[in-house]
């Protein structure tokens, strides 16, 4: 799983049955800063609860597919959850 | 699998339910010389690692799966043993 951040939605007007009542989001890939990385893709929001600004995770390919209700339907990448806060340890001291 | 540490973790209320009651643990990715390689993984805690450690992660869906014993989990990253020391044959 990566982080991400919602900077938008997507209005399909026509969509495959099975996705047609999952939200699709745009997401924006980030660093383990928060930082952007690559390019923005379109998540399907297992969670049905995030929106833009939100702070999330996402998996890929199979997984994104288990993530969502119903399940096994086609998609790329999946939000499975929303980030409350990202706790990074201090950098590696003398341990 | 890839080697990692464990370098911070990720507090989430909403998700999808495998995730109730495990950890999240995010991990830079190392070489084989222990070095950051500048990606990173948020992996779910087999085993109870912590901080600064050094970790094998299995970073693949079926085995994951296996792990969590549920056919339906939508994970791809375990973190499955704390690693001692990682020994390379000089050429």
């Amino acid at each position: 799983m990566l982080l991400g951040r919602v900077i938008g939605t997507l209005v399909p007007a026509v969509l495959v049955d099975e996705l047609s009542a999952t939200p699709l989001l745009w997401v924006q890939p980030l660093d383990r800063e928060g930082q952007s990385e690559g390019d923005p893709l379109v998540c399907a929001d297992g969670t049905r609860m995030a929106g833009p600004g939100q702070l999330i995770y996402w998996v890929a390919s199979r997984e994104a597919a288990l993530a969502l209700d119903p399940w096994f339907v086609p998609v790329d990448d999946a939000i499975v959850g929303l980030v409350d806060e990202v706790r990074l340890y201090p950098p590696e001291d003398s341990r | 699998m890839i080697l990692g540490r464990i370098t911070g973790s990720v507090v989430s209320t909403i998700h999808h339910s495998i995730v109730e009651g495990r950890k999240l643990l995010v991990a830079e990715r190392l070489d084989q010389n222990g070095r950051p390689t500048g990606a990173y993984v948020i992996a779910f805690d087999a085993i109870g690692a912590g901080q600064g450690e050094t970790v094998l992660i299995l970073d693949e869906g079926n085995g994951a799966r296996q792990i969590l014993d549920d056919a339906d989990a939508p994970v791809r990253s375990i973190v499955v043993g704390i690693v001692d020391a990682v020994e390379l044959e000089t050429s």
